[in-house]
């Protein structure tokens, strides 16, 4: 919210965004997958300057036992920004802003998780925010999925997710901070690039009916980028040279 | 609500079973949202109120206006919030305490698409600048519940909103004090309306009823603006969309947004016209 520079230029004359970059073109993205020795799977992102570490636990028993489930097991999702992840201090406990963004990734990552192969247990993701910098729920998805594949969860697909949004009357791929500020549209989209389904989607801004299908467009076409560092990320932990 | 009665499932099979057969179990055409009856004014002690019938859901919003402090940094511009709650009384699962996740969500995207489509124009809402500014407060609760709230919510929130009074403030020694006789209308630039679409096997269907909430596997809220544009959207469920039925949902919305909003606008216009 506010804070915004009436002078920076969003979008110059050669398509360039005000961070250099192009305007389907993402900002830098880099994924760990493992890394905590504790949890059964975790993942580490760069997502430009956010900073963001998923560790995930289970299938384990559920406490408090009524929230088990018979059937299935239950997926249950922390996301948390550390009070120090930006510019002014935010308070540690929950904001209604991260319960919110909490149920929508746990409801982007279900579609994923064969959840129902552990009836009455319960999969822990805990997603820590340590530096924010817009976007943080896309990389904080894109990392969770990371995480539990990591953690050996079958899972029907990884969820890639990144960010469309309008700014300076285009659509570009990768909303950032500033952009997301000044910009006229954000939309988040979680994508399962193998089985072709989205599974988190919010928008907020003013779109025409064109331009909204667009921006779906160039946000899954994001997601399959997205989707190939993920795939990369575990390949390097499992198979990669060093074998760590 | 852990335990899955037999009839509940029985039940999510009939309203599957009919929806292969392009019916729904209350006879409406899947595109067809329920009845919407508004009595806007309901709490003539609101400076603007409304009560919305959605089918059997009922949910009353009324509207604070009050002279508040702005936003650091956004000393130009006044305030809008809006909250939703739900109540005991609307439905036996309802507990009192502290909001559920689904809660806050509910709230956070009504609030969304109200704020997201610039109904109200803040900018014009400024008695000092960076000192005093009015705060427009819709709060919303739910009185009776047969599914999607979103959108009952967001239209009683709308119809208040349209049929809101706003006094006029002005500093004297430094406070906010009313002027006589200044009661206005508030500015309003456009009427958001939502449309929530829930997916039930490969089906989408407008404006679910409460068996229809209970059934389905995903759902999206799509609020559109005057201008037919898409300004907010939610996706909220445990199952994906494909990207067709996601640009399928953005043209339903806009289609059935536009009758709706013909109605808020006729309630207003009415309104307006009995004083």
């Amino acid at each position: 919210m506010g804070g915004r520079d009436a002078t920076m230029v969003l979008l110059d004359e050669n398509g360039i965004r005000c961070d250099g970059r192009k305007i389907d073109e993402p900002r830098k993205i880099v994924i760990k997958a493992g890394g905590l020795k504790n949890a059964d799977g975790s993942a580490y992102i760069e997502f430009g300057d956010n900073k963001i570490l998923v560790g995930v636990f289970g299938p384990r028993d559920v406490h408090p036992k009524h929230m088990s489930n018979t059937d299935t097991g239950i997926l249950r999702v922390r996301y948390h920004m550390e009070p120090f992840s930006v510019d002014e201090r935010k308070r540690p406990a929950p904001s209604r802003r991260e319960i919110e963004i909490s149920k929508v990734i746990k409801e982007a990552l279900e579609p994923a998780v064969m959840l129902e192969k552990f009836p009455r247990t319960a999969v822990d993701v805990f997603i820590e925010v340590l530096q924010a910098d817009g976007g943080t729920r896309c990389a904080a998805l894109t990392a969770a999925s990371v995480a539990l594949a990591d953690a050996g969860i079958p899972m029907r697909d990884m969820v890639a997710a990144i960010a469309s949004g309008k700014v300076a009357d285009t659509i570009v791929l990768d909303v950032n901070n500033e952009e997301d500020q000044a910009g006229q549209a954000d939309m988040p989209i979680g994508y399962m690039p193998s089985l072709k389904k989205i599974t988190l989607l919010q928008l907020d801004g003013v779109l025409t009916p064109e331009e909204y299908k667009k921006c779906v467009d160039v946000g899954v076409k994001g997601c399959e980028v997205v989707y190939e560092l993920q795939k990369k990320a575990l390949h390097d932990k499992y198979f990669g040279n060093r074998g760590d | 609500m852990a335990t899955v009665s037999v009839i509940d499932e029985l039940k999510k099979a009939q309203i599957l079973e009919l929806l292969e057969q392009g019916k729904r179990i209350d006879g409406r055409a899947l595109d067809e949202p329920r009845k919407i009856l508004i009595e806007v004014n309901a709490i003539p002690k609101a400076n603007g109120s409304a009560k919305v019938r959605l089918g059997d859901t009922e949910v009353l919003c009324g509207v604070k206006i009050q002279p508040d402090r702005p936003f650091p940094d956004m000393g130009d511009k006044g305030l809008f919030m809006c909250t939703a709650e739900l109540l005991p009384l609307s439905h036996s699962t309802v507990e009192t305490g502290p909001p559920r996740d689904d809660v806050i969500e509910l709230a956070r995207v009504v609030d969304r698409g109200i704020r997201e489509s610039h109904m109200v124009d803040v900018a014009q809402l400024v008695i000092e600048k960076d000192k005093s500014v009015v705060g427009v407060f819709a709060d919303i609760v739910s009185l009776d519940y047969d599914g999607n709230l979103f959108d009952a919510c967001s239209y009683a929130a709308t119809a208040a909103l349209l049929t809101s009074k706003t006094p006029t403030w002005e500093m004297i020694d430094d406070k906010p004090t009313v002027v006589e006789g200044g009661e206005k209308q508030l500015p309003i630039t456009t009427i958001p309306v939502s449309v929530t679409m829930g997916k039930i096997g490969n089906h989408i269907v407008v404006d679910p009823n409460g068996d229809e909430w209970d059934s389905m596997s995903a759902r999206v809220t799509i609020t559109t603006d005057s201008d037919g544009n898409i300004c907010a959207l939610q996706k909220g469920g445990s199952d994906g969309f494909t990207q067709e039925e996601i640009n399928q949902c953005g043209d339903l919305s806009i289609k059935i947004g536009a009758k709706i909003r013909t109605q808020l606008k006729s309630t207003q216009e009415e309104y307006q016209k009995n004083g």
